[in-house]
């Protein structure tokens, strides 16, 4: 009975160990040094062996019966989705609390870490761009980075330019990224959706390319400055420029460069705000409905009568327009832009919020959107690994957990009587066909 | 009101050299229960896919008599831009389908009101806003989902997730889910598919209920005869892809040629 | 003269193209028979660079001198090498997803993508490597000043990736694994119930993939000489514009596309503009899949309901 079990565990460790070798062998075993190599083979021996070793523990988990009990249990917890039940209390008291304290932040918090939580802000709207679009709607967005861009650069060079500020980037940003999500969408969302991906995959390296390489335009590699943030007129610079008025003057306190990023955090908290609201309306909304249907069964939503190309162009602008949005912010608190904030791996962080958030649940990709910007700046020793590790997560993720650690709720919905008061005439039917 | 709600002219389907359906021609009456039947790979889904919009056929025409008059699904399903199967329902035909496409992570009274996202005001902002209008139409929206959900016998489980019904509630909850699209002709493919037998008693009350008591126009594929023969006053028969007989349950029984069809493929089918 | 120019630009675009169509290979297969696109076989062929490098590294330090025995040998083994990495990446992020959402292998495939650049820069360091020049040389057309040249590296291009398509054209039309492929691309659901291993064939197409993505890997890094751990990322786009432009599915499609594509955009490096020829191919690409989603040899899909 035991050497029953034991021969096919001893067969697969030697498998593992066997394929892993060779993965890790020439790539982590042997170095290049110019035309030359190091030999660090022990080093690809260790990880084929530890793989070896995570293989055969699973395998003996799996074994046991309180093993075989603990995935039963994930399995059951798998789908990870419940309605609620109507009785719940509402969360009013411990948002508008969360919310107090997300406002007063910066008296607290120093200059380091008020960077961190602009920082990680910037992330939350961004994690929630791509949300719509990926959680909610089911499309996957590989080049979200690009509407990103096109919101910091708009402030960039719209104020280079045009003479726009910020906040009227702020308002314009939204919508230029909405348009180009719109050109670069309509065309492939007919289409399987694996093609969106790639996509706008190419897209957001088009992007990238032609801000590098436009060196008239938008200054190349080396970037463009950004201007700082005006308030109702008044600037934040120690002295103000010609007629302007510096807000420390205005208000007569010290000068401090710290109010402009004060500044800048509030009014990002305040969007963030906003932006959360309006997501968590939109899932109970006639429209945000129709993109978790389209996720679920686009041919079943056809049949509905849902137009599901126009549907899933609105998830994409919308998700697109916030990517924008959270551009203006990045622009105005680095002061400054440069292709080399707007890569892939910027793509793949928001993806892996998202993911790690659990496709669609707002709270699950706010606290992912924390954790993976606060992390990386505690844990700066381990900043080379941060991509492999994202990386390890999506795949984890996928595969245990595809709909996140957070359990997704539905609402509930009652009837406004009891008794059935017969058919409801489809008076707005007719109005509509 | 004497022409026919639905009406199938000289209808050709083609898949590169495949020959799908050859001139099929029939119409579906109002207020009846018209069933399609024929043996397996006779082309009634096919045909069916044609009717809701899904397929263009290669030949002829599709003409639904609706609210808005005479229209044509073909000119519907390739209108530039916006065109698509979707318009399809929007001008009054709804379906289900023969494997079950519910949205399974979503509850059951959301099903439904994904399907009335025509009615239910749709604009955004009137949404975030919470207006009193945006209220009074989800309001509706709900109260005509439990409607449907207790016609369906499915009102207690509104608040469940679709994907955890059983199978035979699973086939009711498609029918109230189309029916919530305000249709003038429903069309179901195979409703009766996977179901026991007390689950097709249920299923055979809820479409003559439909039927007499809404009013509704019914067109059904479905394989299982006695369940056709109880609840339809009208079949069309197909085999390779064309008409072989059209008329009254009676009628078709009786008809040589649907029995030699039959005889071919299935002599339970025939006996049923 | 402006003709060799021209002929200059059409040789260059040829063998970039049978390069773009190797690794179009990797594509269209896996999205025939699982109709998914493989993120991570972009990354793939980035490996498959190192590891022909490492290899030729390991046979100079043992003293190989030999340039043809070298070039086989380091073939024969990046192919090897990268074949288990194709079957490991199925294993891992295909396999346990099977039955899941659309949604979930799509971006466990990214995750793999950014695994293995994050795995090679760590690894290897992130600096550029290089190989040193095995074979110099040209076939020269033209007098001493006006002249187009093809390289005999170019010409080895050619040939190897003549024999490997050669190859591949007899595995999958005329052996027992290919059959079943065909058969599985054709109808997955029928072949399991026919008695094909599919899940086997699923792997056996990732292999496949890998190891001629390996072949074009190994003669890019041959051509070029220098490489680092982002290669793959560009290298992926433009071999999936290759396996849609020419029909995606379609083994001949994705050779056809390739060389297209090759020629389109060393034509448009030459008279137009070389920094942007990478957004050249991508907005390729879009319009592509606007006006032509099926390519050139593809057919349009029928969507069953």
């Amino acid at each position: 009975m035991q050497t029953n079990r034991l021969l096919p565990l001893f067969k697969q460790a030697l498998l593992t160990f066997t394929v892993s070798l060779i993965l890790f062998g020439p790539i982590s075993g042997l170095v290049l040094e110019g035309f030359s190599f190091r030999n660090e083979l022990t080093r690809a021996v260790v990880l084929a062996a530890i793989v070896t070793a995570g293989r055969v523990a699973i395998s003996l988990v799996q074994m046991t019966s309180l093993g075989q009990a603990l995935t039963r249990r994930m399995a059951d917890s798998g789908v990870g989705v419940t309605v609620m039940t109507g009785t719940e209390k509402s969360p009013v008291l411990i948002l508008a609390l969360l919310f107090v304290a997300g406002l007063s932040l910066p008296f607290f918090a120093d200059k380091y870490f008020l960077g961190i939580a602009i920082l990680a802000l910037i992330y939350c709207l961004l994690g929630l761009g791509l949300n719509i679009v990926v959680g909610l709607a089911g499309l996957l967005d590989l080049g979200f980075v690009a509407f990103y861009a096109v919101g910091a650069y708009l402030l960039a060079l719209g104020s280079q330019y045009l003479g726009l500020g910020f906040w009227g980037a702020l308002i314009i940003a939204p919508l230029l990224a909405g348009l180009f999500g719109m050109v670069l969408a309509f065309p492939v969302l007919k289409m399987h959706g694996d093609y969106l991906a790639i996509v706008t995959l190419g897209f957001g390296e088009i992007i990238r390319l032609v801000l590098n390489n436009w060196l008239d335009f938008t200054g190349g590699p080396n970037g463009a400055p950004v201007p700082a943030p005006t308030v109702f007129g008044l600037e934040f610079t120690r002295t103000a420029k010609q007629g302007g008025v510096s807000i420390h003057d205005y208000l007569g306190i010290p000068y401090s460069a710290d109010y402009k990023f004060w500044f800048i955090y509030l009014v990002l908290f305040l969007v963030v705000c906003l932006v959360i609201y309006a997501v968590e309306r939109l899932r109970v909304m006639p429209l945000g409905r129709m993109w978790e249907a389209l996720r679920e069964d686009e041919i079943a939503c056809r049949s509905l009568g849902v137009n599901h190309v126009f549907t899933k162009l609105t998830a994409f602008m919308l998700g697109a327009s916030t990517g924008g949005l959270a551009g203006v912010f990045f622009a105005v608190h680095q002061g400054f832009v440069n292709p080399t904030s707007f890569t892939f791996f910027e793509s793949a962080l928001i993806l892996a919020i998202v993911v790690l958030g659990g496709l669609g649940s707002t709270v699950g990709v706010i606290a992912a959107a924390l954790v993976l910007t606060i992390l990386p700046e505690l844990l700066r020793d381990f900043a080379e690994y941060r991509v492999l590790i994202f990386g390890v997560l999506m795949v984890v993720m996928m595969i245990w957990k595809p709909r996140g650690l957070v359990r997704i709720k539905r609402p509930a919905f009652f009837p406004s009587t009891t008794t059935d008061a017969g058919p409801l005439p489809l008076t707005a039917k007719a109005e509509v066909a | 009101m004497t022409t026919p709600l639905l009406e199938i002219h000289n209808v050709t389907m083609r898949f590169g050299g495949i020959v799908a359906n050859r001139n099929v021609s029939f119409s579906v009456e109002r207020g009846a229960v018209t069933a399609l039947i024929g043996p397996n790979g006779a082309g009634k889904t096919t045909m069916f896919n044609c009717i809701t919009g899904f397929y263009r056929a290669s030949e002829g025409e599709i003409v639904l008599n609706g609210r808005d008059g005479p229209l044509d699904i073909g000119t519907l399903i390739t209108k530039p831009v916006t065109g698509g199967s979707h318009l399809v329902t929007r001008a009054g035909i709804a379906r289900t389908f023969q494997n079950i496409r519910l949205f399974k992570d979503m509850s059951v009274v959301e099903n439904l009101l994904v399907a009335q996202h025509l009615v239910t005001a749709n604009n955004l902002l009137s949404g975030v806003f919470r207006t009193p209008s945006f209220h009074r139409a989800e309001r509706e929206a709900v109260d005509r989902a439990y409607h449907w959900l207790r016609e369906m016998n499915l009102a207690d489980d509104a608040n469940r997730l679709a994907g955890e019904l059983p199978y035979g509630r699973q086939r009711r909850l498609e029918i109230a889910r189309a029916m919530c699209t305000g249709p003038t002709l429903i069309c179901l493919d195979e409703p009766a598919a996977g179901l026991n037998p007390s689950e097709t008693r249920e299923l055979s009350e809820v479409i003559q209920r439909l039927c007499t008591e809404h009013d509704q126009s019914v067109l059904v594929i479905e394989h299982d005869m006695a369940l056709v023969m109880r609840i339809s006053q009208h079949i069309v028969v197909l085999d390779h892809g064309e008409v072989i007989s059209d008329g009254t349950p009676e009628h078709v029984a009786n008809d040589p040629a649907v029995v030699a069809a039959y005889l071919g493929v299935s002599e339970e089918e025939v006996e049923a | 003269m402006d003709v060799y120019i021209l002929l200059q630009q059409l040789f260059n675009g040829i063998t970039l193209g049978t390069i773009y169509g190797l690794i179009a290979v990797g594509y269209t297969m896996v999205y025939g028979v699982i109709r998914m696109i493989n993120f991570a076989h972009g990354d793939v062929y980035m490996v498959s660079a190192y590891i022909a490098a490492i290899t030729l590294a390991v046979l100079t330090f043992f003293g190989i001198q030999s340039a043809p025995f070298a070039l086989i040998s380091v073939l024969v083994i990046t192919c090897a090498v990268t074949a288990v990495y194709g079957w490991a990446i199925e294993r891992v992020a295909y396999r346990p997803l099977r039955g899941s959402t659309k949604l979930a292998p799509l971006i466990s495939a990214i995750g793999i993508s950014l695994m293995l650049q994050s795995y090679v820069q760590i690894s290897q360091g992130a600096r550029d490597q290089g190989v040193p020049t095995l074979i110099s040389g040209a076939f020269r057309f033209g007098d001493g000043v006006h002249f187009a040249q093809i390289t005999y590296m170019q010409t080895v291009i050619l040939f190897a990736s003549l024999i490997a398509m050669g190859i591949l054209t007899y595995v999958i039309n005329y052996t027992r694994i290919g059959r079943e492929c065909r058969a599985t691309q054709q109808n997955i659901r029928m072949s399991a119930v026919l008695g094909v291993n599919t899940d086997r064939i699923i792997s056996t197409v990732f292999v496949i993939g890998a190891a001629t993505a390996a072949v074009g890997g190994v003669l890019v890094t041959f051509n070029y000489g220098s490489f680092n751990f982002f290669i793959g990322f560009v290298m992926g786009i433009k071999a999936f514009t290759a396996a849609v432009l020419g029909g995606i599915g379609s083994l001949p499609g994705a050779v056809l596309g390739g060389i297209l594509l090759g020629l389109t955009e060393a034509l448009f490096a030459g008279y137009v503009s070389t920094d942007y020829k990478d957004v050249f191919a991508f907005a390729l690409l879009i319009t592509l899949l606007f006006f032509r989603p099926y390519g050139l040899l593809g057919r349009p899909e029928i969507q069953k309901v």
